[in-house]
């Protein structure tokens, strides 16, 4: 198993899950991040300063995938968050040792 | 036994009210345009200012500033003091008479909201001990006398800047905007720059509170200017239109300032426009006529924006730029005043240079912006550093960084966190 994580922009995130759910994916977890990146920051104005805003509001999605589905879904994560823009985001992937389904105890991909 | 006029007597009432409400408006203006770690302290000086200010009031600080003259116009005898001689007595011109407590209570919404627009000031970084004692200290030697100059007409022995000298301040051009935006400048140099002034980003929180506190303080304005006719007459309407007008022509100015400036209509700007125009108009909405309230408020918004921003020229931190907008506000109107200041609209104003051709009403005014900057600015200097070379005006570093709410008062203004430095 693996585990899938995506810093994506606020507003990609519906078109993300929409996508997800449309390809069977049963799960994922949404938290709200800031950080910064090749992007920077934007400018804001205060009667009259100038204030660089450096840490951008970003989403951060975890999907637990199956081995077998990780590339499919990889490519439909950063397909769905890609507008060609700087700061479109991350994706990464990282082995997961086991899941566990609290309600159940179900083990490993029986979890997902 | 006079009789008392009802119309009027009500519209007082009304009036004091709807300036009282301005306070907490403040609070919320002023609560926005800070950090979220010291927003409840921002409000809380504004709270203090209501009660410290009351409590004084009562004792003695509304007889040295509206009781009969002591001496020369500068300050009021002891005859009220403890509000003593105002219980059904009245005052006022015969015909337009209004229980005198009426007027106590809307002259002490006045001495309530100058001193806690001081706190604008030294946002982020003040003791509070330190400024309630600040407020005590201020309101008996900076304000009483200030307001006994511009306010207490007595037929001509009262103070010397409305009974002598005869400048014409209608709602408090140099009682209370003048003298803020004076002692606020103290204020700022005595306590000194916040940390990280000029390198850390020091934006307001919660830009929709700016803007609902702005509200309030355009709603509570009309009872300050229209209030200030005491009586619910033709003066007050010529006072209250006179303030929509010029709060809406700064707001509007303001913002076509920002926009060629620097190419975007902010939300601040438009509050903080809104704001210099009642300024402006403050000492001048009894005695111009509309489109002169147009003329006036479209230049105060002009001049408050330039302004504001020349505090990082000068170095000095003004957190929510009590100079650059009640300081130069109300400059930008008393200067008004002598200039287009017409008895078309005021029987007992007077004219203007560019009315009829005369500049003693201009001087007279210039007169009463030097005498009231230059007293207020020297003794609040003297008071703030007094408190600072004693007990202290300024918190520890530290507590400055981690925020005022957590540290000074035990709580948070929000139970939310971000990883922003909001």
């Amino acid at each position: 198993m693996k585990l899938i994580t995506a810093i994506v922009k606020p507003a990609r995130v519906d078109d993300i899950k929409t996508a997800l759910q449309a390809n069977g994916i049963a799960g994922m977890t949404v938290s709200e991040a800031s950080g910064f990146g090749r992007q920077k920051g934007h400018k804001e104005v205060y009667r009259g300063a100038e204030y660089t805003v450096d840490l951008i509001p970003k989403v951060r999605l975890e999907i637990l995938v199956d081995d077998l589905d990780l590339n499919r879904i990889v490519d439909l994560v950063v397909a769905t968050a890609n507008h060609g823009a700087i700061g479109d985001g991350k994706v990464w992937v990282t082995a997961v040792e086991t899941v566990v389904r609290v309600r159940t105890n179900e083990r490993g991909s029986d979890a997902l | 036994m006079s009789a008392i006029n009802a119309g009027d007597t009500a519209w007082v009432l009304m009036s004091g009210a709807l300036v009282l409400f301005m306070t907490p408006g403040l609070a919320i203006f002023y609560g926005g345009m800070v950090r979220a770690k010291s927003t409840l302290n921002m409000m809380m000086m504004s709270f203090a200012a209501m009660g410290v200010t009351t409590i004084l009031w009562v004792l003695y600080v509304y007889s040295l500033a509206f009781a009969p003259d002591a001496k020369g116009g500068l300050i009021g005898n002891l005859h009220n003091i403890g509000l003593s001689h105002t219980i059904n007595e009245v005052v006022g011109n015969p015909g337009h008479q209004i229980p005198e407590l009426a007027y106590v209570m809307f002259q002490l919404t006045f001495a309530i909201i100058t001193v806690a627009l001081l706190s604008g000031a030294i946002a982020d970084r003040a003791k509070y001990g330190s400024w309630v004692l600040f407020i005590a200290i201020w309101v008996t030697f900076v304000y009483a006398p200030v307001a006994h100059w511009a306010f207490a007409s007595q037929h001509g022995h009262g103070g010397w800047i409305v009974d002598r000298l005869h400048a014409l301040d209608f709602a408090g051009g140099t009682v209370v905007e003048i003298n803020s935006g004076a002692a606020a400048l103290a204020l700022a140099i005595v306590l000194g720059r916040r940390e990280g002034f000029k390198r850390d980003p020091m934006r307001p929180h919660n830009m929709p509170l700016v803007l609902l506190g702005a509200g309030m303080l355009w709603f509570g304005w009309f009872g300050f200017n229209a209030g200030s006719a005491m009586s619910a007459g033709q003066l007050a309407a010529t006072a209250m239109i006179n303030t929509q007008i010029a709060t809406a022509a700064a707001a509007m100015s303001w913002l076509t300032y920002e926009k060629i400036r620097e190419g975007k209509s902010t939300t601040l700007g438009s509050a903080s426009g809104a704001i210099a125009g009642a300024v402006a108009i403050t000492p001048a909405c009894g005695f111009v006529t509309p489109l002169g309230a147009l003329v006036i408020g479209a230049l105060a918004g002009l001049i408050s924006a330039y302004a504001v921003s020349r505090k990082y020229k000068f170095n000095y931190d003004d957190s929510l730029d009590v100079v650059g907008v009640h300081g130069i506000g109300g400059i930008v109107g008393m200067i008004g005043v002598g200039l287009i200041a017409t008895t078309a609209v005021n029987k007992l104003g007077g004219n203007g240079l560019f009315i009829n051709g005369n500049a003693s009403l201009l001087v007279k005014e210039l007169i009463a912006i030097v005498a009231t900057a230059a007293f207020s600015f020297t003794a609040t200097f003297a008071i703030a550093k007094t408190i600072e070379k004693t007990i202290g005006f300024r918190v520890r570093r530290d507590i400055e960084l981690e925020g005022l709410d957590t540290t000074i008062h035990a709580e948070s203004a929000y139970d939310i966190t971000s990883y922003t430095t909001r």
